[in-house]
């Protein structure tokens, strides 16, 4: 059939079954827009920010499993998608990005918003094409597609120039493509797996440490059926986070920087850990001369490269998640009843460090604000939530219960901060029938607060709750615990800009919240009114998050709670 | 430890891009890099020479695997392989040094691809380790100028053709 190629993009993207694109036009993705004008099944949200685009398709493709489209246009469109692209390929989180690109033949003449986009993302995708024949297209769609979602998912860019978005061809969609050098592999080897199985079988101190890789790998369910299976604890990772119901017996949290005291000990004191979909992350780690001393490594992961990178695995498998867990489920011999030594003793790190903070003074507590989100939130289970990047993120790790997957989604790798704004916008497109609240920092707010337009205006509500401490709060932790209180260009304020009036400014619900019964009050409000809200919590600014693995420090040596002593100071 | 990787990539815009770029940005080190055509269209050599104790050098293969350009990653172990470089060196050649310059030159297997007045350019095919003499022979008598193409590399014949890549050494 005969078409431009603008029309050819949009027809790889109904054939792939994408319902959701997120993006803004500009001068070199015009014809890709005015297409749009003629007619698709894919909704386009318009976001505000390309940035903000590249979020929302994250944030839609941790929602719902699939892969995420970003659209932006040459030059600086371009270059505003590279923090979401080095996030996706931090995370692995799949994504196809379409940009414009100047006209073939001013390429490489300094043309008005030229830049070499597939130059600069080199290091942050796992493939991409600047498309010079439009008779390529559809097989580098289709390419597109495949590299972002198979093997270890993540960002793929196809940078399109103008002339070959206008140039004709004659389009068929290709049903399979030859890509020699793309072979992400199929199964695990039963020998590794065996060696696993017998691994667990004899260990008397065995841990599950599950990381973002098993939610990519839709294998949630292979994950509980071995867990409950082989009666194995299970800590998941900051990316992990709903990847194993966290209100199920079996699960002991999480582990790293600011994870329990009992999540860490339970990972540290292990005398076999069983990786799965996790790269035994720094944060993760603390010091990894020191990481988990005792212990046995087996390493599943569909990505060979992460195989002892950091720390050597003893048992590797690579494979692809989903069969190579319920291979291991069905070759386990267990023994009844052998770890339950061990998950009495985490149980009983439970109950001696509990996760605590002072409930002490007239502010309202940063904690609170995050309980009372989970304890009027319980009950539903329709909430999705997201979050920026800093304290509040971490206390949203803390005192959020998720039990559903991909039902938490945050920025781990990259640390992004102002991801959660738009994440929560494109999850909303993903679910629709969620209830999806953004958990903010008032640092973070105003990084990416311009999507609440898109919010407003595509029917995307969203919640979102700034708890507003009026300082970059976790870099005002580390000046004051690592840089003898020295306060350096921390100080935003908690009262500029009135976040109510802004939410109201763009046509949303806006709340100022200073102690307990106005949050209850206005969350309960928030959460009946099917809108896109603003809670402005004004929280204790003093208020630091722990426990803590100071960096640099072995995670055993993490503080738990700073003694009274040692109140932090303003 | 020095290591030579021979690699096979698919012949697109951007492979060779990729792959340095996969280098710098995990901080190893590129010693040598020659690249050129094979006996398919469609498939480039890379000859890699890089200077990293075994442990990176699983990573380095492992994260070439990942690049989709790249076909085939293979280490020559040294004595299972053939390597060979090309070197030119332009040496300072006044008629009293000519004669000694020619037969040191006839030792190394050189050829002399120009000849002037006051320098002669040598042209001198061989392991990596043979230039390096040539070179540190002719230097005394004023090495104008050098270049040298980086090593080339192909398992030897004799060997089982069985390429050692991290996708067979990782199970």
């Amino acid at each position: 059939m005969k078409m431009n190629g603008a029309d050819a993009i949009l027809r790889c993207l109904e054939a792939e079954g994408v319902d959701v694109m997120f993006g803004l036009p500009g001068g070199a993705i015009l014809p890709l827009y005015d297409a749009m004008a003629r007619g698709t099944t894919v909704r386009h949200v318009l976001a505000r920010h390309e940035q903000g685009a590249g979020h929302m398709a994250q944030g839609y493709a941790r929602a719902s499993g699939k892969v995420g489209v970003a659209v932006a246009t040459s030059g600086p469109g371009a270059t505003n998608l590279v923090t979401p692209i080095a996030d996706a390929w931090m995370d692995s989180t799949p994504l196809v990005c379409i940009t414009g690109q100047v006209r073939s033949f001013l390429i490489g003449t300094d043309a008005f918003q030229e830049c070499d986009i597939t130059g600069i993302t080199i290091p942050i995708v796992k493939h991409s094409w600047l498309v010079q024949d439009v008779g390529e297209l559809p097989q580098i769609m289709k390419a597109a597609f495949h590299i972002a979602r198979t093997g270890r998912c993540g960002p793929v860019l196809v940078d399109v120039p103008r002339d070959v978005q206008e140039a004709e061809l004659d389009f068929s969609y290709p049903d399979s493509i030859s890509l020699p050098g793309w072979k992400p592999p199929r199964r695990g080897h039963s020998r590794q797996i065996a060696a696993a199985a017998q691994a667990v079988a004899a260990a008397e101190r065995p841990i599950l440490y599950v990381g973002g890789g098993a939610l990519n790998a839709h294998a949630t369910d292979e994950l509980l059926a071995l867990a409950e299976s082989a009666r194995l604890p299970v800590v998941t990772t900051l990316m992990a986070k709903s990847a194993f119901p966290e209100s199920h017996e079996l699960h002991v949290g999480w582990p790293g920087m600011h994870g329990p005291k009992w999540s860490n000990w339970a990972l540290n004191k292990a005398d076999l850990i069983i990786a799965v979909g996790a790269r035994f992350d720094d944060r993760v780690t603390g010091k990894v001369s020191a990481f988990a001393p005792g212990a046995t490594v087996v390493h599943l992961d569909i990505d060979a490269a992460e195989i002892s990178k950091i720390r050597h695995a003893d048992i590797p498998v690579v494979g692809p998640l989903k069969p190579v867990l319920a291979e291991l489920t069905k070759v386990i011999e267990v023994t009844e009843g052998r770890t339950e030594p061990w998950l009495h003793q985490i149980a009983e790190w439970r109950e001696q460090f509990p996760l605590r903070y002072r409930e002490e003074g007239e502010l309202l507590k940063p904690q609170k604000v995050i309980e009372a989100l989970q304890e009027l939130t319980a009950a539903r289970g329709d909430l999705i939530w997201t979050t920026g990047v800093g304290q509040h993120q971490m206390w949203a790790m803390q005192y959020i219960e998720c039990n559903e997957p991909r039902t938490f989604i945050t920025s781990g790798g990259l640390g992004t901060m102002g991801y959660g704004i738009p994440a929560a916008v494109g999850a909303k497109a993903a679910r629709p029938d969620a209830t999806v609240v953004c958990i903010d920092g008032d640092g973070c707010f105003q990084m990416t607060q311009q999507e609440l337009a898109t919010a407003v205006l595509e029917e995307l509500p969203i919640i979102v709750v700034i708890v507003n401490n009026g300082y970059l709060g976790m870099v005002r932790q580390w000046q004051d615990m690592f840089f003898d209180e020295r306060f350096s260009q921390i100080h935003l304020t908690q009262t500029l800009p009135d976040y109510a009036a802004l939410a109201r400014a763009y046509g949303g619900l806006g709340f100022t919240v200073e102690n307990e019964e106005e949050l209850y009050a206005s969350l309960r409000e928030a959460l009946a009114s099917g809108r896109t809200c603003v809670i402005d919590a004004r929280v204790d600014p003093r208020e630091h998050c722990f426990p803590m693995i100071p960096a640099g420090a072995a995670a055993l040596d993490l503080v738990e709670f700073p003694a009274e002593s040692e109140v932090p100071t303003l | 430890m020095k290591h030579t990787l021979s690699v096979l990539v698919e012949n697109k815009p951007g492979a060779l891009m990729r792959i340095t770029s996969m280098f710098a940005r995990r901080g190893f080190n590129i010693e040598s890099l020659a690249v050129g055509p094979t006996e398919r269209h469609d498939v480039s050599r890379i000859t890699l020479r890089v200077d990293c104790e075994h442990h990176s050098l699983e990573q380095i293969e492992k994260q070439m695997h990942k690049l989709v350009n790249v076909l085939r990653v293979q280490e020559l172990a040294p004595g299972e392989s053939v390597e060979r470089e090309l070197a030119l060196l332009k040496v300072a050649a006044p008629a009293s040094k000519r004669t000694e310059l020619m037969a040191l030159a006839e030792v190394f297997g050189a050829r002399v691809a120009d000849l002037g007045p006051d320098s002669i350019v040598f042209e001198l095919v061989g392991s990596p380790e043979e230039i390096d003499s040539f070179e540190e022979l002719v230097r005394p008598h004023g090495l104008q100028e050098l270049g040298r193409t980086g090593r080339l590399g192909l398992a030897r014949a004799t060997r089982s053709q069985r390429p050692r890549s991290s996708q067979q050494v990782m199970v």
